[in-house]
């Protein structure tokens, strides 16, 4: 390509013979080091065979510039004119993500403003695939809807608004943010997935979602929207009969949702998140009735249950009373020796298991009741927690092989009669089948 | 012919165990140990003033060691690229000596000093004894490569020969017929200047908790690894929990020592493998047994070839984390401000004395960084550097890219609690009481929460929140969760895992895991956590697409194996690809789109673009290379690649 690069002459005038434009290039670079004559040796063989690059089909160019970056693209489109036409084709305008930084909010670079104007003017049509990654400042948050109210001449499959710093979305005005995501709403009537975290979407515009695109959503990732409420999320639910995946904060999950999303009509739910966080100290949390569950699981027997657990220890009160088909659990904050002791008794499902803290006392009996009545667990994370030593290689013999993940801090294991923190490596590895080591923080 | 020596002492101020300092008076009939110092720069450098009183008493020490041999520290004021030369000159020099230093910054000095050496034709002389190993080694071993986890280093150093033993300490045996020539101006000229000399302020400076000099060092390798055996275990190799003193400045403390070279860590490594034996006299120690020293080398060893291992722009093994920028909350972090008194007792300390203790390193750390502020550790590291005694280059940027999971595959689930970690290590707060004397009063039960404490009882306590100490700045439980998924993301898309498991997120090892996403059908994610609910992992048949991770577009049976064949295209960039955070994200976006429609609409919509003029209404940024391709193509194109280029030409790692 380089070589092509340095004779734009020979590229875009095809009525020269393939062999001519190659011995232009090899007058006009006349070659003195050993390895550049080998070079010229290649371009040779390659014309001889009637090789042009100019000459390569649109379908194999698309094939090749799908593979690449878009700076390489555009470094590409500049060779000649067929690769530059090449560069304008639908197919790779498809997906784009949308990176909206401001120099004093963000060390990574923004997409250019003159690269949005032209992408709106010239391929807005193509878009089907659209994110936007978004810095803390509410000025990045307000470009995005910009765009999103220019995008109507389009119809997306996929959007995501992607907070990666602080929610900057949730600055906006309300009626701005939500006037910019009807447009799409409205718009695109086959949007399939959606991702709006931590945005100030409120029930009337997922109504407008729902009229929409009430027979393509399959996916619809809300946690922390607190404009919306559960009556909003209820609707979408009923209406929305194929929709297999679900994130959403628990003060949004209901019995009533439960129901809808195991109604006849509806898919099989695939994945169901519920983040569980505590605004205010002392917050009362609701309970979700285990018939409830009972009926999801009857309806979606493989459904996976995410949930992630930001609470105060006195927080817990409600939660693990009963069974909970839960699989993937996470406490991100301090919880219990009892909660713990409680998961182990109601979480049948569980696959995965993560606790970044706990109370001062070592979680022996927990992990070893999780071990005996979670058959599926086969991740486990422990933070800064405590379990005697000869209790963690209990709770390995006990699940085996099937730990496939197996994340504990060197400081939780406390060594013991039976066995120091040299021996525990083998004697877990051992039981795992493959080595093991805990993990470890310097100490420096 | 007379023989002159030259030991130029940079880290490495100490007597002991210095074989390079040693190879200056062997058979030689002068020496001058000389140090750089210029005071323009310390003035404006970015060390605080602990740091600066800190070198200043390794000086002051070694000259008081060096004059019990009839010799002196020459403390030369400038920089040794423009002095040397004279130097060489004036002193009629035939030899330099120097310790090694690995960093890449002091390699790069080293070698512009050793051909202005060798120009004037001095000898050079280094010998390595700042680390226990001989790096390049331990790199060579790897295949060229530094480990990039410390496990493996762990492994990779326990297969090598142990590090060499200690040398003897210069002595007058050692220094022989050796003499230096010391002038009566010697004081004037090249005494140890004074902290009011390189403009600091020392009114109301604090006495130093950690008094420089290698006296003090060996003082203090003799307390800890002294005669009393158990404490000297106690300290080395017990865990350190439940207990408040740790968090304390120890008078058996090494790390500032080792730091400025004070002590040689090839000693304190001799001298722990003694006590082993003593206590245990069955079996050699374990290599865990030097995990404090073994960790500052594995830092070393990956900084060495590395000039921008303190960057996340442009360093290969960090991962690029979009970082909030925001100086107000910086500052309350650097300030002590936070309203979280366990944060801020510690940044009290740090500022204070110097050193804080490794495990209120990682609270601080994962607090300003994926923890609760979302603020680069470049910026953390930079506090670390001005502060904190024993801020090495390599060491302070390495614990950094740890704490905040940039780098060496942290498991980035577990973050520490502002609250719960304090309590958990001091439960009584009385580190917290001694830091911040502001909440002496407040009851055992708020002392690391005291925003939640009733009206009334900070009232008794004399400190209200928002009056007499600030409020928290963060809702910890808000910012962890937004963060844990941030993370959650980052390193999603860096392993290519799109399961449900926090935990698979992480991939183990660098290159398991690119050779992971060279070959799809045979990687290690696909026996994974999802199988259980019939969904494989990897990209084999399409099907696992969906995830909650994201819906993807159902692709034909071509698009599969072409995205098998885009993945490893990619890996072959190697360590590039850590940095590589721009392909398509998890959420819902298929990696190569192109692939999933032929034919009609391809074609309609070129011709509509053809039609499209994109004409002069561009502003002026891009000029010179609009105007260079303007003859290229006429092409209605040209303009929207030169505003790629121009948007995307800085982040580029890859050209």
């Amino acid at each position: 390509m380089k070589r092509v690069k340095g004779d734009e002459d020979a590229c875009s005038s095809s009525s020269e013979g393939p062999t001519e434009s190659c011995k232009k290039v090899r007058k006009l670079q006349p070659s003195k080091e050993k390895h550049q004559e080998e070079e010229e040796e290649t371009d040779v063989d390659l014309c001889e065979f009637g090789f042009d690059w100019a000459l390569l089909p649109q379908e194999i160019l698309l094939n090749i510039f799908q593979f690449l970056p878009l700076l390489d693209r555009a470094y590409a489109s500049q060779v000649c004119r067929g690769w530059n036409q090449a560069f304008h084709m639908p197919e790779l305008w498809r997906c784009f993500e949308f990176e909206l930084n401001q120099p004093a909010s963000s060390y990574l670079k923004a997409t250019h403003p003159d690269l949005i104007k032209q992408i709106i003017k010239r391929h807005s049509n193509h878009l089907q695939y659209v994110s936007f990654k978004v810095d803390s400042s509410t000025e990045s948050a307000e470009a995005a809807c910009d765009i999103l109210s220019q995008l109507v001449n389009c119809s997306l499959k996929t959007l995501g608004l992607i907070s990666t710093a602080r929610p900057s979305f949730m600055e906006l005005p309300k009626s701005h943010f939500i006037s910019a995501l009807t447009v799409v709403f409205v718009n695109s009537k086959s949007l399939s997935s959606l991702k709006i975290d931590d945005t100030p979407v409120d029930d009337p515009s997922l109504k407008v979602l729902v009229a929409n695109n009430s027979d393509t959503l399959r996916m619809l990732k809300m946690s922390s929207c607190p404009h919306v409420s559960p009556a909003g999320i209820l609707c979408v639910a009923d209406q929305c009969h194929g929709l297999r995946e679900l994130a959403l904060n628990y003060h949004l999950l209901s019995d009533e949702l439960l129901l809808a999303l195991s109604s006849e009509k509806h898919v099989h739910l695939e994945h169901l998140r519920i983040d569980v966080v505590s605004e205010n100290p002392g917050q009362h949390f609701h309970t979700i009735r285990k018939s409830s569950w009972d009926a999801m699981l009857r309806h979606s027997p493989k459904f996976n249950l995410v949930m992630y657990f930001f609470l105060y220890e006195d927080e817990f009160g409600p939660f693990f009373r009963e069974e909970v088909p839960i699989t993937h659990l996470y406490f991100g904050r301090s919880v219990s020796k009892d909660v713990l002791g409680r998961v182990g008794l109601h979480c049948p499902r569980l696959v995965e298991l993560v606790v970044c803290a706990n109370g001062l006392r070592p979680l022996d009996e927990e992990l070893i009741r999780i071990a005996k009545r979670c058959t599926q667990l086969s991740a486990i994370g422990l933070g800064e927690c405590e379990v005697s030593c000869s209790a963690f290689v209990e709770f390995v013999k006990m699940c085996g092989r099937r730990l496939s993940q197996l994340s504990i801090m060197e400081e939780v294991l406390i060594p013991d009669h039976k066995y120091n923190l040299d021996e525990i490596h083998w004697e877990v590895s051992k039981h795992l089948g493959r080595v093991w080591f805990p993990d470890m923080m310097p100490t420096w | 012919m007379t023989k002159n020596s030259i030991h130029w002492f940079r880290k490495g101020l100490r007597l002991h165990d210095n074989p390079a300092l040693l190879e200056a008076v062997r058979d030689s009939d002068t020496v001058r140990c000389v140090y750089f110092l210029d005071p323009w720069f310390a003035g404006s450098s970015n060390l605080g003033v602990n740091r600066w009183r800190f070198l200043l008493q390794c000086l002051e020490d070694l000259d008081a060691s060096l004059r019990k041999l009839n010799s002196r520290l020459f403390v030369i004021r400038g920089q040794p690229a423009n002095i040397f030369p004279r130097l060489f000159k004036d002193w009629n020099t035939s030899q330099l000596t120097f310790e090694c230093d690995s960093e890449p910054f002091g390699k790069e000095r080293d070698a512009a000093i050793k051909k202005l050496a060798t120009e004037a034709g001095v000898e050079v002389i280094s010998r390595i004894s700042h680390t226990l190993y001989d790096l390049d080694k331990i790199i060579e071993l790897n295949g060229g490569h530094p480990p990039l986890t410390f496990k493996h280093f762990q492994t990779l150093v326990g297969s090598m020969p142990p590090p060499d033993a200690p040398v003897g300490a210069l002595s007058r045996a050692s220094m022989g017929r050796c003499v230096t020539p010391v002038s009566d101006n010697h004081r004037d000229k090249y005494g140890v200047p004074l902290l009011e000399e390189l403009g600091f302020d020392t009114e109301g400076l604090a006495p130093a908790v950690w008094p420089g000099g290698e006296s003090e060092a060996l003082t203090r390798i003799e307390r800890q690894l002294g005669p009393d055996l158990s404490t000297a275990w106690q300290v080395n190799f017990e865990s350190t929990r439940k207990t408040a003193s740790p968090l304390l400045p120890s008078p058996l403390g090494l790390s500032p020592y080792l730091r400025f070279g004070c002590l040689s860590c090839r000693l304190f490594y001799s001298k722990l493998a003694e006590l082993y034996k003593k206590v245990k006299t069955n079996g050699s120690p374990p290599i865990s047994l030097y995990d404090k020293l073994l960790w500052r080398e594995f830092f070393y060893t990956a900084a060495t070839n590395n000039p921008r291992f303190d960057k996340m722009d442009g360093n290969p093994i960090c991962i690029r984390i979009p970082w909030d920028r925001n100086a107000e909350a910086l500052a309350k972090w650097a300030e002590a401000k936070t309203g979280f008194p366990w944060i801020d007792a510690i940044m009290t300390q740090l500022r204070q004395e110097g050193w804080i203790h490794h495990l209120a390193r990682h609270a601080v750390a994962c607090f300003l960084t994926r923890g609760d502020l979302w603020i680069s550790w470049e910026e953390g590291m930079k506090v670390f550097e001005e502060l904190l005694l024993d801020a090495d280059w390599s060491v302070n940027a390495g614990s950094w890219l740890c704490h905040s999971c940039s780098s060496f595959f942290q498991q980035f689930f577990h973050c520490y609690c502002p609250v719960g970690f304090g309590r958990k290590i001091d439960p009584e707060g009385d580190f917290v009481r001694h830091y911040l004397p502001v909440l002496k009063d407040m009851p055992d039960k708020y002392i690391y929460d005291p925003w939640n404490a009733p009206i009334e009882v900070q009232r008794a306590a004399k400190c209200v929140v928002g009056v007499d100490y600030p409020k928290p700045m963060v809702n910890h439980a808000e910012a962890s969760r937004l963060n844990i998924e941030r993370m959650r993301q980052m390193y999603q898309q860096l392993s290519r895992y799109r399961g449900l498991s926090l935990l698979a997120a992480v991939p183990t090892s660098p290159i398991e895991d690119l050779n992971a996403v060279a070959s799809p059908s045979t990687g290690r994610k696909q026996s994974g956590l999802n199988s259980h609910h019939g969904r494989s992992r990897v990209n084999v048949n399409g099907e696992e697409q969906l995830g909650l991770s994201g819906v993807r577009p159902r692709p034909g049976p071509t698009c599969t194996q072409s995205c098998g064949m885009a993945h490893a295209e990619q890996a072959g960039s190697s360590n590039q690809q850590l940095c590589r955070t721009r392909c398509a994200h998890e959420f819902a976006v298929p990696h190569y789109p192109g692939h999933l429609a032929r034919g009609g609409t391809g074609k309609r919509g070129r011709e509509s673009e053809q039609e499209q003029e994109v004409g002069s209404d561009f502003p002026a940024p891009a000029f010179k290379v609009q105007r260079h391709h303007q003859h290229v193509s006429q092409g209605s194109g040209v303009n929207i690649c030169v505003y790629i280029l121009f948007s995307k030409v800085d982040v580029m790692y890859l050209g």
